[in-house]
């Protein structure tokens, strides 16, 4: 069909669904989001062409399983732009978690026969298998992201990426900061912003969700826990966020384990 | 070869590509020989997420934040029942207030959830068109309607979580923080807006024509005496069980079918269903009066052995939750502390409530420091698994065999997305393969 208007897509891989509810959850908006594009294939939403030629593909979730690597070279290939939407497309998700240890184990411990599950060793982010043009970072992406970074590119233009701290969000906001307020283990001051500093307002630490922030001192950051009274192992624990493997948390989660074991 | 023989030794496979409208990836497989079904398989290729495995070790809120993301369309689902869990080895009772707004919290849920799924999964179905953007241009109030829906469901979720997908609220013994009175009424007066197009909603599922067919089946629900089933009760079924949560599995049993990797789930060896239908055929008598009399005026009988009623019951679930959310909040007040302390320790305890597509247990241990040691996680879309291969079987015969492999695939995806299934960590999608010999 031919069309002027931009087209997009939108692939599902190992994930919780999550980050695809920032179209279906857009409410009113998300007819118009349809009148604005053509959607060529959102599965979820009955949108099926898998193979379609599109302008962007947002990816959700991380690559577990042998096929996994094939599909996404065909998204790769049919895409002119592929945006990563959450922290499984962009740091492997909360599933990396069994990169850290033995997944044949885990495989036996939580099914009974085995050898009928297929996956990979480690579970990888998009980025590990193919060129990714951006990363909405998140856990999940909200509405505001992807319709901003929709709108970015229909202007012709790069979309913003926000690497600023949750710290300076949270302050903007006048939150009670608990980490100097209640001594909690807060990790805003080296994770990245997005969702609005909800943790801290809502007076709980924030537990790294968008990932890694720019310029962030993890180390510090460890050390400022240990100062709390924290041991080792919970400093790790804290580390382990949804991104675990983005390497500002991955480094910080091995050296804290490190100095435990 | 005379024509009688190439028939006999037809041979045809399809591979319909895609079945849309499922939350994740699973697959259908036929097999039809001389015109008897001699093979049917719901597959389900969820990746193992290994979730159990993630919360050994770990602290109560660690728990409640990553058994959310398990499912990003029932998040809250997963926090309440982990929650529970873990207060009953505590020993914890969340106040009065905490007790009320979880029930708010969790119709914000099912209001979303059910949303979701009659408009943008569940109605294209019944019109003839692929997607909820092309009912739209045929119906585009109702389809706004079930929009506008679904985003109060979200808004009643971030009233006590901040966000609608992996809220932050719930804690143990309550939650962090108390919604304000300013925030509340913004949401009620919505709410009060929202009970005409409730009432709407249930009349426009009422007018589908959905098939009749009627099936055997065992319905299983919690059931607590004067309220519909959500955070608390006991497991009925309509086979005569009534069992303590913490007895459920002395009566349920899972397996590892080789074909799937969501664990199927039998009620002493045999099917059985969870989910809206399931809990309305159990719990009509503990509905309003006003809307008993809605489903009755609609020619709703319960209970009812129409599978195909499930979307009323949605629409009737989601007038429950509009209702029910707007009584409790009427009232609101804003606590002196939103949650009550606790003390973690060792122990051992059940939690399961009602997840929009049905019950949802969850059994933890923990060591002195309250800490998990052991975690196991029945959802329901592994107790429906082998409902839904049962429904499969009785619908294709129903229909006929010798109908066109389109029919056919229409058909089964239809009997499948009417259950919702939610195959949330998946890959692909529903592929269709018949195999006629």
């Amino acid at each position: 069909m031919a069309t002027s208007k931009p087209s997009i897509a939108v692939h599902k891989f190992s994930s919780c669904d999550g980050c695809q509810l920032a179209f279906l959850n857009l409410g009113e908006d998300l007819l118009q989001l349809m009148e604005l594009v053509d959607v060529r294939h959102f599965a979820e939403a009955g949108i099926l062409d898998e193979e379609a030629d599109v302008d962007i593909a947002f990816v959700e979730g991380s690559l577990s399983t042998p096929q996994d690597l094939e599909r996404i070279q065909q998204v790769r290939a049919h895409a002119k732009y592929l945006i990563t939407i959450g922290a499984c497309a962009t740091a492997g998700g909360l599933q990396a978690l069994r990169n850290l240890a033995d997944a044949k184990e885990w495989v036996a411990a939580v099914y009974a026969q085995p050898e009928y599950i297929a996956s990979l060793d480690k579970v990888q982010p998009i980025r590990a298998a193919v060129p990714v043009d951006f990363e909405l970072w998140g856990c999940p992406v909200n509405g505001r992201q992807v319709v901003a970074a929709v709108r970015a590119l229909l202007f012709g233009v790069a979309p913003i990426d926000a690497k600023d701290k949750v710290c300076m969000e949270c302050k903007r906001q006048q939150a009670v900061c608990v980490m100097v307020a209640r001594g909690e283990a807060c990790l805003g001051p080296v994770t990245r912003t997005g969702c609005g500093a909800l943790c801290p307002s809502f007076g709980r630490a924030c537990y790294g969700c968008y990932g890694a922030a720019e310029n962030a001192n993890a180390v510090s950051l460890g050390m400022r826990m240990q100062g709390l009274g924290l041991p080792a192992e919970q400093i790790a624990q804290h580390f382990e966020t949804t991104t675990n493997q983005s390497p500002l948390f991955a480094q910080a989660t091995a050296r804290w384990r490190g100095q435990h074991g | 070869m005379s024509e009688d023989r190439k028939l006999e030794g037809r041979k045809i496979r399809i591979r319909v590509p895609v079945l849309a409208r499922v939350e994740g990836e699973g697959a259908l497989d036929l097999s039809i020989e001389n015109g008897m079904l001699s093979e049917l398989r719901l597959e389900i290729y969820e990746p193992p997420r290994f979730f159990e495995q993630f919360l050994i070790g770990n602290p109560a809120q660690d728990v409640i934040d990553r058994v959310a993301r398990i499912c990003g369309i029932c998040p809250v689902a997963y926090q309440m029942s982990a929650v529970q869990a873990l207060e009953a080895i505590y020993g914890v009772e969340p106040s009065l207030w905490a007790q009320a707004m979880r029930r708010v919290m969790y119709c914000g849920e099912w209001l979303q959830s059910h949303s979701l799924h009659i408009h943008l999964l569940a109605a294209p179905d019944f019109f003839g068109v692929n997607s909820a953007a092309e009912l739209a241009r045929l119906d585009a109030h109702a389809v706004r309607r079930g929009l506008r829906l679904q985003g109060l469901g979200n808004a009643l979720i971030a009233l006590f979580g901040g966000r609608s997908v992996h809220p932050v609220g719930v804690r143990v013994g309550g939650f962090h923080s108390a919604p304000s009175l300013v925030d509340v009424s913004a949401v009620t007066e919505r709410l009060r807006e929202a009970r005409t197009e409730a009432d709407e909603l249930l009349r426009w599922v009422a007018s589908w024509s959905l098939p009749d067919d009627n099936q055997d089946f065992t319905s299983l629900a919690l059931r607590h005496p004067g309220e519909y089933p959500i955070l608390r009760g006991r497991l009925v079924s309509d086979a005569g069980h009534d069992l303590p949560i913490d007895q459920f599995d002395t009566h349920m049993r899972e397996f590892q079918a080789p074909h799937s990797t969501a664990l199927h789930a039998l009620l002493d060896d045999k099917p059985y269903l969870v989910g809206p239908l399931a809990r309305l055929n159990l719990n009509a008598d503990c509905l309003p009066d006003e809307l008993r009399a809605l489903l009755a005026e609609v020619g709703l009988e319960l209970p009812s052995r129409n599978m195909f009623h499930s979307a009323l019951a949605r629409a009737a679930e989601i007038w429950l939750a509009v209702n029910e959310a707007l009584s409790i909040l009427q009232d609101y007040a804003v606590p002196d502390s939103p949650y009550v302390e606790h003390q973690p320790c060792e122990g051992e305890g059940v939690g399961c409530t009602e997840a929009p597509r049905g019950v949802l247990w969850h059994r933890y241990t923990t060591d002195a420091n309250g800490n998990v040691k052991t975690a196991r996680i029945v959802p329901p879309t592994s107790q429906n698994q082998a409902r839904i291969e049962d429904d499969l079987r009785q619908s294709l015969l129903r229909l006929g065999l010798d109908k066109p492999e389109d029919e056919l695939r229409l058909h089964g995806e239809k009997v499948i997305r009417n259950y919702d299934p939610c195959i949330s960590c998946a890959t692909h999608f529903l592929r269709l393969r018949v195999v006629r010999s």
